[in-house]
């Protein structure tokens, strides 16, 4: 009892310096922390942005906004700000001899104008330095306030054209963060946010905890498992657009772990009502409910593969958590992950090729990555240093892992490349963040 | 939380010394072999397996956590007693429900250790069945490690944080 005004103190002074971070992250932009570095990032020089239109310039730096996105993936390595020397706006101004002397193989350039309705057009190009060339030359249509989406889309156009890839920039995050209100007391909140966690949104709050936010394909509803019924776990599906809710399963014990399959059709989830926890697939639209395991362990943390036939899951079946793989039209499970003492929630890239998983040994949990083709002893990479991380989750086009982990006691999201070379921790909201999922591509 | 039981033993104690006094002299160092035809069982006087105040006074029954190891539902053997006590109450009192609710550490998973909260749960649900319960009585609850008593990334909150709380929301 005597600790407790000491405690309230220090969560004091704990809220007070995370505001202080807050702010810093905000004014200075995004700390990038390059791990190893990587050989192979294509140099690129992004020029700022001209303003051109008639109203006051907005505060979005669509080069910051872009160059942060490009270094976040590890495949480019961007010329920072202050070395950028000349501010050319068209192609028609751009001094090639300059940027090759700065060893850039690639430059952008662009301008801000009015559109005439009131809102304004982003018009930029992509030059090749050492062939002298235009490779893209684009204008996309903005209205006011939404500069960080369209540098995000400028990004992804940059990023595809140069590797031929679809970039992932323009998207969505998902994560839950748990606040400390009072006494004992919590406010805990799902919220989405741009994919480098600008643009924060409340989606769902209460004073109980949530688990488990899973995007659905289209990208228009989350899936989650809430605790706010008194005694039990239930399943929600959210509306994001409208906030309308739709109770999917509250059985007796676990309502776990809920993901939707890849066509958007089926959920798959965690159900103990049988006894422990056992996978099945929930037929949204006839409600249809199939048990996929039986099995007296803890199988949990579905996740579909590619195309949708076969579902990946954590079971203890073996004595230690580890990755098996069953059938969706079910069959038996046959164990996917060989080594390591702890293998759990797994996520599968677009392609299926790349697994992320959390793999703990002793008291460190870090996300691996595994090259399901490659095999050998690069299959599996260390992506993240530990200790404590986890809910790892690829990027639509699997060039970047998200997950969260633990700093001090409090939560923090991490984006890191999928070779493990750069890392970044993303704005965050203050509170303790958690369980991040990484949404769907978007429509531009 | 010690301080408020310790005064309600204390006045149970007192109380029962001034029901004695008016028979026996000395009765706090020599407990009267020779009252028999009274109260034959005497240091059970108190204990009335229906009365609620038995629930906060007798240490047995005050104590609610059963702590596990990691990874682990097994029921340690420093856990029997205070289970076996609570399935005597639940025998006892057909009214009397109970929630169980499982807890892990911040290690590992959270949807796994919402698995291990609730096999922790059972492991504990099983016991009080054992011992009197019945199954209507006991509710089992996961919480994985959403709700830790202690924050702090060590082996000293972590044990803490292995737990299964019994929490009746019903005493008769």
């Amino acid at each position: 009892m005597t600790g407790e005004p000491m405690q309230r103190l220090i969560s004091s002074l704990f809220l007070l310096a995370m505001l202080a971070l807050a702010r810093n992250g905000a004014a200075q932009g995004l700390e990038i922390d390059i791990v190893n570095g990587r050989e192979a990032a294509i140099p690129i020089a992004i020029v700022p942005f001209a303003w051109e239109a008639a109203a006051m310039p907005d505060p979005t730096g669509i080069d910051t906004v872009v160059r942060a996105d490009l270094n976040r993936s590890g495949q480019f390595r961007a010329l920072r700000k202050e070395d950028v020397i000349e501010l050319p706006s068209r192609g028609s101004d751009i001094k090639f001899p300059t940027w090759k002397l700065l060893k850039q193989d690639y430059v952008v350039v662009g301008r801000v104008q009015s559109s005439g309705e009131g809102g304004y057009r982003v018009e930029f190009e992509l030059h090749d330095v050492l062939k002298q060339q235009s490779l893209l030359a684009l204008a996309l249509p903005v209205r006011a306030g939404e500069f960080r989406q369209v540098s995000h889309q400028i990004a992804d156009l940059v990023y595809e054209k140069i590797l031929g890839v679809r970039g992932a920039f323009f998207t969505r995050i998902a994560y839950i963060t748990q606040k400390r209100v009072g006494d004992g007391k919590f406010e805990n909140a799902i919220w989405i946010a741009d994919s480098d966690g600008f643009n924060p949104q409340r989606i769902v709050w209460n004073a109980e905890p949530f688990l488990s936010p899973a995007w659905s394909p289209d990208g228009k509803s989350l899936a989650y498992v809430s605790f706010e019924r008194q005694g039990g776990h239930t399943i929600y599906i959210h509306e994001l657009a409208t906030g309308a809710r739709r109770l999917v399963t509250s059985f007796k014990g676990i309502n776990g772990a809920p993901t939707f399959s890849p066509d958007g059709s089926t959920l798959a989830l965690t159900l103990s009502k049988s006894g422990n926890p056992e996978i099945y697939t929930l037929n949204l639209a006839s409600n249809n409910l199939t048990q996929l395991t039986r099995h007296f362990s803890i199988d949990t943390e579905a996740a579909w593969m590619p195309g949708g036939n076969s579902l990946l899951f954590t079971s203890d079946r073996s004595g230690k958590p580890q990755i098996y793989s069953v059938p969706s039209g079910g069959g038996s499970p046959e164990r996917v992950t060989s080594s390591g003492d702890y293998n759990a929630r797994v996520s599968a890239s677009y392609d299926g090729r790349l697994l992320a998983m959390v793999q703990g040994n002793k008291n460190v949990y870090r996300i691996a990555v595994v090259d399901r083709v490659r095999g050998g002893a690069g299959a599996v990479r260390l992506i993240s240093p530990g200790p404590l991380d986890e809910s790892p989750s690829f990027a639509p086009n699997a060039s970047m892992v998200l997950y969260a982990a633990r700093e001090g006691s409090r939560g923090v999201l991490y984006a890191a490349s999928v070779d493990g070379s750069v890392r970044q921790r993303l704005a965050l909201p203050d509170g303790d963040v958690r369980e991040p999922a990484w949404g769907p591509f978007r429509q531009r | 939380m010690n301080t408020p039981i310790r005064v309600l033993v204390l006045a149970l104690a007192i109380a029962g010394v001034a029901a004695c006094k008016k028979e026996v002299v000395k009765p706090v160092e020599q407990p009267p072999a020779d009252t028999s035809t009274q109260t034959p069982t005497q240091p059970m006087q108190e204990e009335s397996w229906t009365n609620p105040a038995l629930l906060d006074s007798k240490p047995c029954l005050v104590s609610r956590i059963a702590y596990f190891d990691f990874d682990q539902s097994t029921i340690r053997s420093e856990a029997m007693e205070m289970l076996k006590c609570h399935g005597k109450w639940l025998a006892a009192n057909p009214g009397a429900r109970i929630s169980l609710e499982g807890h892990a550490d911040e290690r590992g998973t959270r949807e796994y250790n919402l698995g291990l909260g609730e096999r922790r749960g059972n492991a504990v649900r099983d016991l009080l069945l054992a011992n009197g319960g019945r199954s209507e009585q006991v509710g089992v609850v996961s919480y994985g490690e959403e709700r830790p008593i202690c924050t702090d990334s060590d082996e000293s909150c972590w044990s803490k944080n292995r737990r299964a709380e019994i929490v009746y929301t019903a005493k008769q």
